[in-house]
């Protein structure tokens, strides 16, 4: 493997976020954006041979995949104790570089167009390549602090991308929002870090998963509430991913982000930022799976259920097709983590892991494609709002055909992308247990009456009386819709069982038929329903809702979670825990320093008449403070 | 030495010489009168050397040499201090004290 | 005798020295200045140092008693009367300056002076053989000094006391 130019897929972007940034106002658009798309060209084009060198030229080695590590180290603490900067290449970190380098590189080539007159045209592509360089750096972390920090550079460019538009209030808004909860979350990250690395002495990935090592093997060195510390961590650190891939409770900022340009979404809020927490836990899927027996993967797997339902649930009643996708994405994450959650870990055991990151990967391509798809429609209709929207296909026969495509896709229709993946998840999870199954096959079954409801009210539907005609995006635009609607039809080909398991063994993938089958079966039925419901605008919608009543309401106001928030932060910490902090703060803390700089310019005003500057008040204090001492020596001495 | 004089008479006029002189520098508002009396304390000092010189060290000639010196320096100190005080004159118009106070603060 | 004598010179140093400090008539004030001068220069002469009271007589009462003199026609109306400090702090200082006295006093009147018997006079040749001279116990190095030091003094005095009115006078002469 040749290191130096696996650094350089990171730093690439580095170095074109910095050029960007440092003569936003120098260049104009057109070079800006050659030199964004050409830098994550390159990186896209070392990232594939990577993954051809690491997969074709070094492969199995000992029958697994190895683990490549080449670090330097950073800051030392103790012996084993340490911080490394470095690159760490396995099966799953090849895979995510392939996923981040192809999405950025449509989206980059995508907002060439969408972006097309835009005032900040260059803040945006740099931005765009401080968050390609980021996430390249989170996937290659070779310890738990790297990934920290990287993780954190995602969270910033995040927020400065959902702020793009910082003069519309609402965006500003939605950027604190993200910033904060996953800020938030991220504090659940850092203490299960140190509380991970003070027990076991090392941060690096190479040690804490090494299943047969000391660390797994004696996973209790203290215990508190009845669990292992590193269970404790192990818990937190998926507060942490938790907070990045939006579950359940930690998701209100993923719907608000989508006040950022529609790329944007594609890119972070789809397909590459929100996998982090998937990631995460894949990438110590080891120490989830040994430590007390899996206590944490359960509750991740049942996070992930949750959150999958909840957000299915509310995508079938939201207007903004965007926030639909929002929560979709949130559904397949909940989908992930579900995945992984029921995962075993030798050889064919691992299929939960595999589908996991199968999933990963194919809803990676056709996320981005839905979203660009909204944005191409977006940008012709100038509206979010699905009611402004109908009949589109006529006019966009290229994006109609990219969206149905990813519709099937994520569906589960075979033998688009989704279906494999989302296949083996269901078989993965059907054999661990079967009320999650339950749920994962439901889910199933409203994704696809949620993404056929807003492809049938797009495309479909009555025609608008649109005030400019709408018309098919530029080919700056179509172009990467093409190219993620053929990847999207045709990833789920790929082997991936045979190239990534828990243990980098690999094994032979298969369909499991009747499984299949249920899960075309109830994809098919969604479809159907969607079809019936939303092909031509009916009545039937509005009836259904009225019988649904409070829980049609309910939804459609996403459970309340965010008035809930909302009560917590502003009654309770704001008027209660903060008021008095804030009152602290003010009279105590600042009155000690007030006093104290108060009392000095009170004393240096009196004193102050002291110095008068004339020569005489000096001689008369000289003189008797030198009779003064001359008195107090002579008695000293002469008694 | 003087013939009937000890050495302690000539020490207290020379001691209520030089306080007289301090009480001048700090009291007058002038600042000839202040070189004046800045006058009076060198020749306490000079006085004071002669005079230790003479009564306990007659065979030497330190403290004579000392007083000579001082009385160069004491000149050289005056020419400086009138010319100042000229040019002080020409710029404020004034020889007072209490106007020369730019040092406040 | 001589204790007569040295005793009206006593009285008139201190005399004409608080005469000076309290005088508010500033030329008064300088010739009781010359008057204290004149009795410090008889001191020496009863100490037998003819030499240092003929260099007191000359540079005290002729060179800087005269400088001063001229300074005070310069800057004052002979008339005027000088303002004086206020009373709580003339009380003051001399509250202070008696203290001061007392302490000198007790220190000098506690102390045992071992006087010698008197020595040989001086003469002016030894004075300046001394001041000259580069051996051991000489004053070469600080007579040198000196005179650097009164040349110094003197070309600060022209260039302080010359100012700048002299430079404008001569621009309005053209």
């Amino acid at each position: 493997m040749n290191y130096s130019l696996i650094i350089l897929i990171p730093l690439i972007p580095l170095a074109v976020f910095l050029v960007l940034g440092l003569l936003n106002r120098k260049i104009g658009p057109a070079v800006s954006g050659l030199i964004g798309v050409s830098g994550i060209l390159l990186s896209t084009v070392l990232s594939f041979y990577t993954a051809y060198q690491y997969f074709g030229v070094v492969g199995k080695v000992s029958g697994a995949y190895p683990t490549l590590v080449e670090s330097v180290v950073w800051m030392n603490f103790t012996d084993t104790l340490r911080i490394d900067m470095g690159v760490l290449i396995d099966p799953i970190s090849v895979m995510m570089l392939i996923v981040v380098s192809t999405v950025s590189l449509m989206v980059h080539i995508y907002s060439r167009g969408y972006m097309k007159g835009d005032e900040g045209y260059t803040r945006f592509f740099s931005f765009l390549s401080l968050f390609t360089f980021s996430m390249f750096g989170l996937v290659l972390a070779t310890n738990l602090f790297q990934i920290y920090i990287f993780w954190e550079l995602v969270g910033v460019s995040s927020y400065l991308l959902i702020g793009y538009y910082y003069t519309k209030e609402s965006a500003v808004a939605a950027a604190k929002k993200a910033f904060i909860v996953t800020r938030f979350a991220d504090l659940g990250f850092l203490i299960g870090i140190l509380l991970i690395g003070y027990y076991t002495g090392t941060y690096d990935f190479g040690a804490l998963n090494d299943p047969g090592g000391a660390i797994l093997s004696n996973w209790a060195p203290a215990s508190f509430m009845g669990l292992s510390v590193l269970t404790w961590g192990l818990i937190l650190i998926f507060i942490g991913g938790a907070g990045k891939s939006a579950m359940f409770p930690l998701h209100i900022w993923l719907p608000d982000a989508m006040e950022g340009p529609t790329p944007v979404s594609a890119l972070i809020h789809a397909a590459t930022m929100v996998v982090a927490g998937v990631f995460l836990v894949a990438r110590l899927f080891p120490m989830y799976f040994f430590v007390e027996d899996g206590f944490a993967l359960q509750i991740v797997a049942f996070v992930g259920a949750f959150s999958a339902l909840f957000a299915a649930v509310i995508a079938l009643t939201q207007t903004d097709i965007k926030r639909v996708l929002a929560y979709s994405t949130m559904s397949q994450l909940g989908y992930m983590m579900l995945a992984l959650g029921v995962s075993g870990y030798e050889g064919s055991e691992g299929l939960g892991y595999m589908s996991s990151m199968f999933h990963l990967f194919t809803h990676a391509m056709f996320k981005a494609l839905l979203f660009l798809c909204a944005g191409s429609v977006i940008h012709a209709v100038h509206s979010n709002e699905l009611k402004d929207m109908g009949q589109l296909r006529k006019y966009m026969p290229v994006t109609h055909i990219s969206f149905l495509i990813a519709a099937l896709a994520i569906a589960g229709i075979p033998p688009f992308a989704g279906f494999w993946s989302k296949d083996e998840i269901l078989v993965a999870v059907f054999e661990h247990n079967t009320f999650l199954y339950g749920i994962g096959i439901l889910v199933a079954g409203l994704t696809a009456i949620y993404i056929f409801r807003i492809y049938f009210g797009i495309f479909w539907g009555k025609n608008k009386a649109y005030e400019h005609s709408p018309h098919e995006s530029p080919s700056s635009m179509t172009f990467p819709l093409v190219v993620l609607a053929v990847l999207s039809a045709t990833v789920g080909f790929i082997p991936f069982s045979s190239f990534i398991s828990p243990d980098r063994t690999g094994f032979e993938g298969h369909i499991d038929i009747p499984m299949a089958i249920v899960a075309v079966a109830v994809a098919l039925l969604g479809l159907g329903v969607a079809w019936i419901l939303y092909k031509k605008e009916s009545e039937m919608v509005s009836r259904l809702t009225d019988r649904l009543g409070v829980l049609y309401t309910w939804a459609h106001q996403k459970f309340y979670v965010d008035e809930l928030y909302l009560f917590v932060t502003k009654n309770i910490l704001f008027k209660g825990i903060a008021a008095g902090a804030a009152w602290f703060d003010r009279n105590i803390v600042d009155g000690t320093m007030n006093l104290i700089g108060n009392s000095t310019v009170v004393l240096s005003r009196k004193i102050k008449g002291m110095q008068s500057g004339r020569v005489q008040d000096y001689a008369m204090a000289f003189v008797s403070g030198t009779v003064l001492l001359a008195i107090l020596f002579i008695y000293l001495w002469t008694s | 030495m003087i013939e009937g004089i000890s050495i302690y008479e000539l020490l207290t006029v020379t001691s209520i010489l030089f306080f007289i002189g301090i009480y001048g520098f700090i009291t007058r508002k002038n600042l000839i009168s202040v070189l004046i009396s800045v006058e009076l304390i060198l020749n306490a000092g000079a006085v004071n050397f002669v005079v230790i010189n003479k009564y306990l060290y007659p065979d030497v000639l330190q403290g004579m040499i000392f007083s000579i010196f001082i009385i160069a320096v004491a000149a050289a100190e005056t020419a400086l201090a009138i010319s100042i005080i000229i040019n002080l004159y020409r710029k404020i118009s004034s020889v007072e004290v209490r106007d020369v106070e730019t040092m406040k603060y | 005798m001589e204790r007569i004598l040295f005793y009206i010179l006593a009285l008139i140093m201190i005399g004409f020295a608080l005469a000076s400090v309290m005088s508010r008539r500033m030329l008064r004030s300088v010739i009781y200045l010359l008057f204290v001068l004149c009795a410090v220069a008889g001191v020496y002469f009863m100490m037998d140092y003819n030499f240092l009271a003929a260099i007191q007589l000359t540079i005290y009462a002729g060179g800087i008693i005269v400088l001063i003199i001229f300074s005070v026609l310069l800057v004052h109306h002979i008339e005027m009367r000088m303002e004086i400090a206020r009373p709580t702090r003339q009380l003051l200082t001399a509250l202070a300056c008696s203290l001061g006295l007392a302490a000198f006093l007790s220190v000098i009147y506690t102390y045992d002076f071992q006087v010698s018997g008197p020595g040989p006079g001086t003469e002016v040749s030894v004075i300046g053989a001394k001041l000259l001279d580069y051996g051991e116990g000489g004053f070469i190095l600080p007579f040198e000094v000196i005179s650097v030091l009164l040349l110094a003094a003197m070309v600060g005095a022209i260039v302080i006391a010359k100012g700048t009115k002299l430079s404008e006078n001569k621009n309005e002469v053209k």
